[in-house]
């Protein structure tokens, strides 16, 4: 009753979901937790993995994934106790007055079916409408979600559709049956940026459109600030704090949602004074006119497919280079190249001056000592089978020879310097958390006492929180052991916080390289600069104040290419001139180099005419 | 059909080829070149070295090896595979008068197996965790574990002995009706059957399982989809090629356990032939036998193969 | 200054074996005792004829019957162990030994080396199994050291495919690439990366392996292909007292259930090992 009167499409009072371990044990995995959502609002359910925000978005549809049930509480969603359904009532009530976007689109389509078959499902279950009225339906919401094709797009199967046309997909097929209440469960999370961008605004257009309610599960705070008028902030199944969206950013009361806050943004989170570092270093690592790729390599050495062309840069000791592109863009096959784990096709890597073979296996062992390699993944980066102690006595033991006591001492120091306790020499690295993990890699590393470290996408698949004291370590280690980082990434503002000189690629070629600060001066290369404004700021209205992209991408790179790769997104392409000839690198007065046909003088004039335009956009909506 | 899946068809059935032509060689080494002589066992006790060398070249045993390899080869592609070493008669025609019966007993034991478990495999599958998937499982598990020969003597036991509803031997060579053509050969496709649907069971389950354990299944059951339309509408199509898979494999167990169930039910088929060929050392014969045999079983797990890549809609839809 | 000490260790599973596992194991566990010490608790010697009934049904002074010649076969089946149970452990040891040490091999090296090790394994996979034990006796004879080794030749390529599909997930996995970038061989590699993370399913297929070696070498015997007399496994002994079935003898049943109490315990055991029970919970 008090749902109706109050306008509450849901209304959650003490939920409790239990999860069932190994050994059948049950503990709480959310524990009492109260929120609402009123009529045509949005609300946001932020917090890191194991937060509980995904169970509790699914306890809202009456799910619980396999080892877990919903102990206890009352779950109201439009009117409905979802609790008390029985299954056939349960079935009827999915679909139809309660929908689901879930995380990675890709995985949740059928691969044997055709997408409009599967997105007008809805309608046939639950008897909503004849099949030809629910796929004119569906194509305007394809139109109005901004797919290509719209008329066409629902023929083909899901493994021919890209991920962010996938994701706008599932909004299509949620939207259909006009349900009460969408939740959308970190539906941009597996995209690229500046994919996301695009699908985030199509979201947002449509849920307003529609006046729905929605419920958006994410970690993402900047990207839920563009989105949500509410925000519920979760820890370990505990709600810590909820409120409006504007209210919690500007002056947040707990801890926690400060900790998020601070993880988040990009200003707050730079550790290097501009000018840290006066007197210019020898060079430690220089690479020059590099071409890497996969396959058979054919008469003009070029691979059969190609990642990275003509790739020249140098890594000076102690300082550290940031790679930034995205997925494609070769800057993992990079790392991989440094290290010799995939031989160059042309090109050449000196370390100190001396010539580096390609292939890891013609190196002798000091060379491969000094450059060591530091995954993504610590899961997959440690060795399962061995404990800590034995993962870390290996370097030890390979590069320095040492043994007994000696090394057991050197452990324990390697232990410190990761700040991790020396207790966790004896655990297996199933036994730890993810950032732990991330530390014994790093301990791993720091045991060849190398003079480079390859840093590929280390905080990436961590929480914002854990992942910026893994920065705050890695820039530690810096100023203590003077080591040389190539750090590897797709997020520009975490770059931008530790880096001395930053490198963008796209599609396997260099197209800006400058110092950290000129990466936020103008002119930028165009894919810089819709890098920079893709990623979304702490603030509410940030989202209505991008341009429009011109194209989608990432693009792949282009064998032999005779023109710029990036010319079908490109704002202020030439036609004519951008893809009939490469472009040439050319400096810039601001200190950097960038790869475009165009001058600076265009560059600066056509990027503050957009920006303004965009400006104008938002004043006048 | 588009060009990427003719060629992986092309390659398979290419591979299935070759793999052929391997296995006709190792038959051939195994057969000719190693110690174990048959002009000794023919021979036996008069044995004489110029006895030996005599029989030798009368069999034509004393060309060179790869010549024999070839000869042999060229004699299997145009259907005459040689002599009977030891009764003389034409090999082709002692397979040609057994082979029928060994397909008409595999066809019975395919036609009884496919249905059964296929729809054991897909119910367990779908009531996973129940009594009743238990209860298929642990028949299942018990009867792959169990010799073949256990349980055609049981079989002959409980339904020939003690119940008297079957024959023990199934070929009669006038069969007046219907109804004693099932009794004759009800005991031995049973027997044959076990096994094979007991494998096939298994692993259709497994592949039904893996699917529905995908997460798209589970979008389907949050869309509010009922049971039987996830089943038939989204599981499915997409276990259709493992469950291909699973049959084709199954049915090639189907070599192995012809072989139990002939020598038991005194069965005139070929792979009792071949067991007989075996004792007295008869090697044309069990070369032909040993390539007609292989020939099936890689012709199942081609057909297997092909399943899975006719079935992936990656393939099909490019 | 910060520090990840705050996460909490948890502690460390333990291993509970189930009703099911736990009978696997003693049928399993009284077998191989009953290969070492089958000989010396026998009542009778096995080829004493000591009843004057032959193929008599069970009774207090012969517990499992005697055979078509008269003799105990509660000693014949003793008797027998060794060589049903013997025999099979030492085929499959020597297929599981040889498969995992190539399947490693193939894994770790890749390119080259792996496809032609496979393309020579998938070609004994092709023979279906009997038949090429067949083809293999008729030409070599029914000798121990030939049955032993035919039987683990059979069997490695099995071994070898599951051991190199799990190697090979296993070696794509950052831990591998970073030993790699070290500068580690590949024996080390082998040895100290890869095996360690594949142990129990190793173990599971041994499992597995050996109960297709024992079915398949009593397969053999009873086709009377396999050990030949006077030495008899339980396989042979089903062939020698068939002419029992029809009176039902259990000098034709209990050898056969013996096999088949080994097989089955064998299968019990592997399915109730740790790791396979949470899949069994789950229902797969």
């Amino acid at each position: 009753m008090d749902a109706i009167v109050r306008g509450d499409v849901v209304r959650v009072d003490g939920l409790c979901v239990a999860a069932r371990d190994d050994d059948g044990n049950e503990r709480l995995i959310v524990k009492d937790v109260d929120f609402a959502v009123e009529r045509n609002t949005v609300l946001a359910l932020i917090g890191e993995s194991g937060s509980g925000k995904t169970t509790i978005a699914m306890a809202l549809m009456g799910h619980a994934r396999p080892g877990c049930r919903i102990s206890g509480g009352r779950v109201q969603v439009a009117g409905t106790d979802v609790r008390a359904l029985a299954p056939a009532d349960l079935a009827d009530f999915r679909g139809r007055r309660v929908t689901y976007i879930p995380q990675s689109a890709a995985a949740a389509f059928n691969p044997s079916r055709r997408i409009m078959a599967q997105v007008v499902e809805g309608a046939s279950i639950h008897k909503l409408m004849s099949r030809a009225d629910a796929a004119a339906k569906a194509v305007v919401l394809f139109r109005a979600l901004a797919l290509p094709d719209p008329e066409t797009i629902g023929e083909r199967f899901p493994h021919q559709v890209s991920g962010g046309q996938l994701q706008r997909l599932m909004a299509a097929m949620a939207l259909l049956s006009d349900p009460e209440l969408v939740i959308l469960d970190e539906p941009t999370t597996a995209l690229d940026v500046t994919t996301q961008i695009e699908v985030l605004r199509a979201f947002k257009k449509v849920v307003r459109e529609r006046g729905t309610t929605a419920i958006y599960v994410s970690h993402d705070l900047a990207v839920v600030a563009q989105v949500a008028d509410r925000i519920v902030v979760l820890r370990d199944g505990e709600i810590q704090e909820q409120g409006e969206t504007e209210a919690m950013l500007r002056a947040p009361t707990h801890d926690y949602t400060r900790s998020l806050l601070k993880a988040a943004d990009p200003t707050l989170r730079s550790l290097r004074a501009a000018g840290d570092r006066e007197k210019p270093e020898s060079p430690l690592l220089q690479v020059r006119d590099l071409v890497a790729g996969y396959g058979r390599i054919d008469a003009e050495g070029r691979p059969a497919a190609p990642v990275l062309s003509d790739i020249s840069f140098s890594i000076r000791r102690g300082s550290v280079l940031g790679v930034v592109g995205e997925s494609g863009c070769g800057k993992s096959t990079l790392a991989r190249v440094v290290a010799g784990l995939l031989p160059a096709a042309q090109g050449g890597l000196k370390l100190d001056g001396e010539t580096l073979p390609p292939s890891a296996g013609d190196r002798s062992r000091d060379q491969l000592r000094r450059i060591q390699i530091v995954f993504q993944m610590a899961d997959t980066a440690l060795n399962p089978a061995r404990t800590v102690e034995r993962i870390l006595d290996r370097p030890l033991e390979f590069y320095h020879g040492m043994s007994g006591d000696k090394r057991r001492r050197r452990v324990r120091e390697l232990l410190g310097m990761v700040r991790l306790p020396a207790e966790i020499a004896d655990r297996y690295p199933g036994e730890l958390s993810g950032g732990q993990k991330q530390r014994v890699n790093l301990a791993r590393a720091l045991a060849a006492e190398p003079e480079l470290i390859l840093c590929d996408e280390v905080t990436s698949s961590l929480d914002t929180v854990v992942g910026a004291a893994i920065l705050e370590l890695l820039d530690e280690l810096r100023r203590e052991l003077g080591v040389a980082y190539m750090f590897i990434s797709h997020d520009l503002s975490t770059v931008r916080a530790i880096c001395d000189e930053v490198m963008i690629l796209y599609a396997g070629r260099k197209v800006e390289f400058g110092p950290r600060q000129t990466m936020s001066m103008r002119p930028l290369h165009p894919y810089t600069d819709l890098l920079i404004s893709s990623v979304p700021e702490l603030r509410t209205g940030w989202l209505e104040g991008v341009p429009p992209a011109s194209g989608e991408g990432p693009a792949k790179p282009l064998p032999g290419a005779s023109a710029c790769a990036f010319f079908s997104r490109c704002g202020l392409r030439l036609e004519g001139v951008c893809d009939t000839a490469a472009p040439a690198p050319q400096r810039l007065s601001k200190g950097a180099e960038i790869l475009c046909h165009r001058t600076e003088r265009e560059l600066i004039d056509g990027q503050a005419s957009r920006a303004k335009s965009a400006q104008d956009a938002v004043t006048v909506t | 059909m588009n060009s990427i899946m003719a060629r992986l068809i092309g390659a398979r059935v290419a591979v299935c080829a070759v793999s052929l032509l391997i296995v006709s060689g190792l038959v051939f080494v195994a057969t000719s070149l190693l110690p174990g002589d048959v002009t000794q066992e023919i021979l036996g006790q008069s044995a004489t070295p110029e006895a030996v060398a005599g029989l030798r070249r009368a069999l034509n045993l004393d060309r060179p090896a790869p010549l024999r390899y070839l000869e042999w080869l060229g004699g299997l592609l145009t259907g005459n595979p040689g002599l009977s070493l030891v009764n003389r008669l034409p090999v082709a025609d002692l397979i040609a008068s057994r082979l029928p019966n060994s397909l008409l007993l595999a066809g019975m034991a395919a036609a009884f197996c496919v249905p059964f478990a296929l729809a054991l495999g897909i119910t367990s599958a779908i009531w996973r965790g129940s009594a009743y998937d238990r209860l298929v499982n642990t028949a299942t598990v018990t009867t792959v574990s169990v010799p073949e020969f256990l349980i055609a003597t049981v079989a002959v036991l409980i339904f020939a002995v003690h119940l008297r509803w079957l024959p023990a031997m199934s070929y009669a060579s006038k069969i007046e009706s219907v109804g004693q053509l099932l009794r004759s050969f009800a005991l031995p496709v049973l027997t044959l059957s076990c096994v094979v649907m007991a494998q096939m069971t298994r692993m259709t389950r497994a592949a039904l399982l893996t699917v529905l354990d995908s997460p798209y299944i589970e979008m389907a059951v949050l869309k509010g989809a009922r049971p039987a339309r996830i089943v038939l509408l989204h599981a499915l199509p997409n276990a259709v090629g493992p469950i291909a898979n699973a049959i084709a494999f199954s049915l090639a167990y189907l070599v192995g356990g012809a072989i139990i169930v002939e020598i038991i039910f005194s069965y005139p088929g070929i792979a009792r032939l071949m067991v007989d060929a075996v004792a007295t050392r008869d090697m044309p014969l069990v070369q032909a036998c040993a390539m007609i045999f292989s020939a099936a079983y890689l012709v199942l797990v081609l057909i297997a193969d092909l399943a899975g890549i006719l079935s992936n809609p990656r393939l099909r839809y490019r | 200054m910060t520090s990840a000490a705050a996460d909490p260790l948890p502690r460390r599973r333990r291993w509970r074996i189930s009703a099911s596992g736990g009978t696997g194991l003693a049928v399993v566990g009284f077998w191989l005792l009953m290969t070492l010490l089958g000989p010396s608790i026998a009542p009778h010697n096995a080829g004493n004829m000591v009843a004057s009934d032959i193929l008599a049904p069970v009774s207090w002074q012969f517990p499992l019957g005697t055979d078509y010649l008269g003799r105990d076969m509660l000693s014949r089946i003793l008797w027998g162990t060794r060589y049903t149970v013997g025999v099979a452990l030492l085929a499959t040891l020597l297929a599981c030994l040889m498969g995992v040490t190539l399947g490693l091999f193939a894994a770790v090296q890749g390119g080259l080396v792996d496809a032609a090790i496979s393309r020579v394994l998938d070609a004994f996979i092709s023979v279906p199994s009997k038949i090429f034990a067949l083809v293999m006796v008729a030409a070599l004879g029914s000798s121990l050291p030939v049955l032993i080794g035919t039987v683990a030749v059979i069997y490695v390529p099995g071994c070898y495919r599951l051991t190199r599909s799990m190697a090979v997930n296993i070696n794509a996995m950052d831990f591998v690439t970073v030993a790699r970038a070290r500068g580690e061989r590949t024996a080390f590699i082998m040895r100290e990366e890869v095996l360690p993370n594949m142990a129990l399913p190793v173990l599971t297929d041994f499992g597995l392996r050996f109960v297709f070696v024992v079915l398949l070498l009593s397969g053999l015997s009873f086709l009377g292909v396999g050990i030949q007399p006077p030495d008899a496994d339980w396989g042979s002994l089903v062939r020698e007292n068939l002419e029992g079935l029809r009176d039902g003898a259990p000098a034709v049943i209990m050898p056969a259930a013996a096999i088949a109490s080994l097989t089955i315990g064998m299968t019990l055991l592997i399915d109730n090992l740790p790791g396979r029970r949470r899949a069994a919970m789950e229902g797969h």
